[in-house]
């Protein structure tokens, strides 16, 4: 055990001010030191990518940071999304095209698709797929969240 | 399809999705409680060895360390016992909480660790000295048997089954056909790891668990038996669990520990798995070799099958002792007529993480097999290998059709199906013949491209019963209490609207509970695709139970004939007649109450069947394969809700997809598992994923409940394999050019090097 730092995470428009660990991940701490669990960790290793959040817009493998790292930056996660009672377009459609089953994986893929399409509204059907390769999901076999993702695509850019 | 009714057969939304998109899930990593230690398992590093000693000073000596577990600490408690299939010759194998001697495969636990947070608790692990002389490891389960230890064989027995006589079919037959043929070791591997929770409730003395799965009450009965506690006192939770495929939820090591510790040391234990380890230590499966031989009459008609397989089990009998060899005895013969048959399943031990049932357990190894086996007697005999297929299967009129054996405590009686109908469907929606035809002109202008088909019989809805109690609560809301549990795949959904449909109330407006051992005295849990079958009978009835109870409450207080009444939206409404009506929820709150109880029995299990379609491409450079089609055809008798069971049938068909091209767990010489990360051990991503086109079919409802349930959680999975391997030989030209599972890229390329 090392050194506690100081450092304050920014969360979905929350200031939270924890005491951790150099070595602490940003996924440990969102869940740990926060108390948002709707991060999942699934590998640690960096290749499921359920523990995706949004750092400052980009989407990101929160179990391969350190917390110190995020320190300042803007993170979104799961929790952020709906607003009030009212589902984020994303979330809805992954509602409406039964784009998840156990529900494990879903917040890293809702993460990953938010960050991508407020970056690229009209990202090409090859390209999302590519994105989108880059989360494992176990159960759905990948069809559902894709169609999920395409339905929320339009929404968000208005068509 | 059947008509649908206002809630059965719709596709309508999940009541589960809410909370998971919301981040609000409640999984075992989310469970804490004040307090709490953090339990890490120090894992043998090698595959077969003498444990000499444990050094745990200096990991110990590590500040926020409270202590550390070696097997002295945990001799009191037996071994983990059989859940299904428990043979009386598999007990010697059994699996401790922690080695006691000897380790047997990497990733055993030896010690235990239990500290202040994970980190510290990673920590102190790492600093326990283990000194293990290095034994011989046997990795070969289809080798001669030997000596596994001091006491033991490798081989604890063997499972056989049989039915004709299978002498008098091979001296019959003119032709024979023998293949030898090998499915890779690969295992459910949900995005959730394991975890479990235990604290001592000192003000009930209870002992609660977090974290349970699939199994809930048999591994309360069976917790409580070990830790010499009366079943009361022992309670566990299922919270959210993020897949199940088999694996989850089975009793391990791990959860005796959390278990035994919070006891012990009168603090919450929290033990989270990570991915490293649920590689190398929760269940894995399907690794067979079969040595198949037909016996064949001059027109491809199978006079029989003789089935020698060799199950590779790992290192220790788990909970599913010789459930998976036991249905892959069984299970074989699948959808074709075997007038004579002989299972001998040799049930071996090798230096490896032991294994369990997995998604189609038992059955995507042998039809794989037996598609294997129609494919070369289609080749053999220069007969079309759809053709063969027609030739054997069991006709409609032979339904119920008896193997004349069983498994599971069953005996396999085939409850229903139209096995020749389905494959013309799928083969009318694949465009056969033209398919053949456009594959053809593609050879022949030098791509490798190839389409194969596989077909199977599932089993499902396994008993022996299910027990489901339903109440109204004053308000209007509708309770179910039930004794299975969910493993991701919608359960409250279909439960929920298998009560709407006979109750007459919205299914938004019932809760269903699964997975809490308090709740409910008994129950079976989710595995084996029973879930819907046996459990939604059970709920349906309890809904008429509970219906005719209402009704002649109501008819009572309305002063009219019970006849005359009907629920419509949970309201009490006079059929046909105006007049006034009365809220169900205003019956409930009468002294009385307004509660059902049902129990359903079933003996015997109910078969699903289907049939896959595929198209693939393979490239000559790379050695990877393009799915460019794939088609499913699966009858389940009735389908509470499509989009769900669709659902289930891409999803497994995903897995089936890594099991026959990308996931193996492989082992170097000395036993060291090589598929230790996610980089290793290839799940698909969207990018391997085709588009399945899906064929949901409702020809043969199983005649053996009300609805004619069969379960729809498997048939995704079975085939997929076998339908891949006859693609594979068609695109090479070469048939019986696939003998092994999975096929990965280096083998296919050293088979078209081959060619």
């Amino acid at each position: 055990m090392s050194a506690k730092n100081s450092i304050t995470l920014h969360i979905n428009g929350c200031d939270h001010t924890v005491s951790v660990e150099p070595r602490k991940t940003l996924a440990d701490a969102i869940r740990e030191d926060c108390g948002q669990t709707g991060t999942h960790i699934g590998c640690e290793h960096g290749v499921c990518g359920a523990c995706t959040v949004l750092l400052d817009g980009e989407p990101v493998r929160s179990c391969l940071m350190f917390a110190v790292q995020a320190a300042g930056k803007k993170i979104r996660t799961v929790e952020g999304l709906a607003d009030g009672d009212t589902l984020h377009p994303m979330q809805q459609a992954f509602m409406d095209h039964h784009g998840l089953q156990c529900g494990f994986c879903t917040p890293g893929f809702l993460m990953l698709a938010v960050g991508v399409l407020e970056r690229e509204p009209n990202i090409g059907d090859a390209d999302l797929l590519d994105v989108l390769s880059s989360n494992l999901c176990r159960c759905t076999g990948y069809h559902n969240i894709i169609k999920a993702v395409r339905a929320a695509a339009k929404k968000m850019s208005g068509q | 399809m059947t008509a649908p009714g206002k809630f059965v057969g719709r596709s309508v939304p999940r009541l589960e999705d809410r909370p998971f998109l919301l981040g609000q899930g409640r999984f075992a990593a989310d469970v804490n409680f004040p307090g709490q230690w953090h339990m890490r398992v120090v894992r043998s590093p090698v595959a077969h060895g003498k444990i000499k000693s444990i050094d745990a000073t200096a990991a110990r000596a590590l500040p926020g360390v409270h202590a550390l577990w070696t097997f002295a600490d945990v001799a009191h408690i037996p071994p983990i016992g059989f859940r299904l299939t428990g043979l009386t010759a598999l007990e010697p194998y059994r699996q401790s909480a922690l080695a006691e001697h000897v380790v047997r495969y990497v990733g055993e636990p030896v010690a235990a660790v239990f500290a202040a947070d994970q980190y510290i608790a990673e920590d102190a692990a790492d600093l326990v000295a283990l000194d293990i002389e290095p034994l011989p490891v046997i990795l070969d389960a289809a080798a001669a048997p030997g000596p596994f230890d001091t006491e033991r064989n490798t081989e604890p027995t063997v499972i056989e089954k049989k039915s004709g006589d299978i002498d008098a079919a091979f001296r019959a037959a003119r032709t024979i056909v023998e293949l030898d043929l090998t499915i890779g070791r690969h295992s459910g591997v949900p995005l959730e790891t394991r975890g479990a929770i235990a604290r001592y409730d000192e003000a009930r003395d209870v002992l609660k668990m977090h974290g349970a799965a699939k199994v809930p009450h048999w591994n309360r009965d069976r917790l409580a038996l070990m830790l010499g506690r009366p079943t009361d006192k022992v309670q566990l939770y299922e919270g959210h669990v993020g897949g199940g495929f088999g694996i989850r939820g089975e009793m391990y090591p791990e959860d005796v520990l959390v278990c035994a510790a919070a006891l012990k040391f009168r603090r919450p234990i929290k033990w989270i798995e990570d991915r490293r380890e649920h590689l190398i230590a929760a269940n894995h499966s399907r690794q067979q070799r079969h040595k198949i031989k037909a016996a064949i009459d001059k027109d491809g008609r199978i006079l029989g099958i003789d089935n020698e397989f060799f199950h590779d089990n790992g290192a220790y009998m788990r909970t599913h002792a010789a459930t998976v060899p036991d249905l892959a005895a069984a299970m074989l013969p699948g959808p074709y007529r075997v007038p004579a048959y002989r299972a001998r399943g040799h049930i071996r031990l090798t230096n490896k993480t032991p294994c369990g049932t997995y998604r189609s357990p038992g059955r995507y190894e042998t039809t794989f097999v037996r598609e294997r086996l129609i494919d070369a007697i289609a080749a053999k005999t220069g007969i079309d290998a759809i053709e063969v297929r027609r030739r054997n299967l069991i006709d409609q009129s032979a339904m119920p059709y008896s193997l004349g054996f069983g498994t599971l405590g069953t005996d396999i009686i085939y409850d229903s199906g139209d096995y020749a109908k389905l494959m013309d469907r799928l083969l009318a929606a694949a465009g056969w013949p033209a398919m053949q035809t456009a594959l053809a002109r593609r050879r022949a202008a030098g791509e490798k491209t190839g389409c194969g088909f596989a077909m199977f019989v599932e089993k499902s809805g396994l008993g022996p019963f299910d027990k489901v109690r339903i109440t109204v609560a004053p308000g209007g809301a509708v309770e179910v209490i039930t004794g299975v549990a969910s493993i991701g795949q919608g359960v409250e959904t279909a439960i929920a609207q298998i009560a709407a449909e006979t109750l007459g109330v919205a299914y938004t407006r019932i809760t269903v509970v699964h997975g809490q051992t308090d709740r409910i005295d008994k129950g079976m849990g989710a595995f084996a695709s029973r879930v819907t079958v046996m459990c939604g009978e059970a709920t349906r009835m309890a809904a008429a139970k509970l219906r005719e109870q209402a009704l002649e409450a109501a008819a009572e207080l309305m002063q009219t004939a019970a006849a005359t009444l009907d629920i419509v939206d949970g309201e009490i409404v006079r059929t046909g007649t105006p007049g006034p009506s009365m809220r169900l929820g205003a019956l409930a709150a009468r002294p009385e109450g307004l509660s059902a109880e049902a129990e359903f029995k079933s003996s015997q299990m109910v078969y699903p069947y289907g049939a896959h379609v595929v198209q693939l491409k393979l490239d000559a450079e790379t050695g990877g394969v393009t799915i460019e089609r794939y088609l499913v055809a699966f009858d389940i008798g009735r389908a509470v809700n499509p989009m769900l069971v669709e659902g289930q049938i891409v999803g497994g068909m995903a897995q089936g997809l890594g099991g026959a091209l990308y996931e193996e767990f492989l082992y170097s010489d000395t036993g060291e598992p090589l598929s230790v990360t996610f980089a290793d051990y290839l799940m698909p991503t969207a990018r391997e994923m085709p588009h399945v086109e899906v064929i949901v079919s409702e020809d043969a409802p199983s005649p053996l409940n009300t609805y004619g349930f069969k379960g729809a959680g498997e048939g995704g999975i079975t085939p997929v394999g076998a339908a891949i391997a006859s693609a594979i030989d068609d695109a090479l030209g070469r048939p019986g050019a696939v003998t092994q599972l999975p096929v990965t890229p280096q083998r296919l390329k050293a088979l078209m090097a081959a060619g």
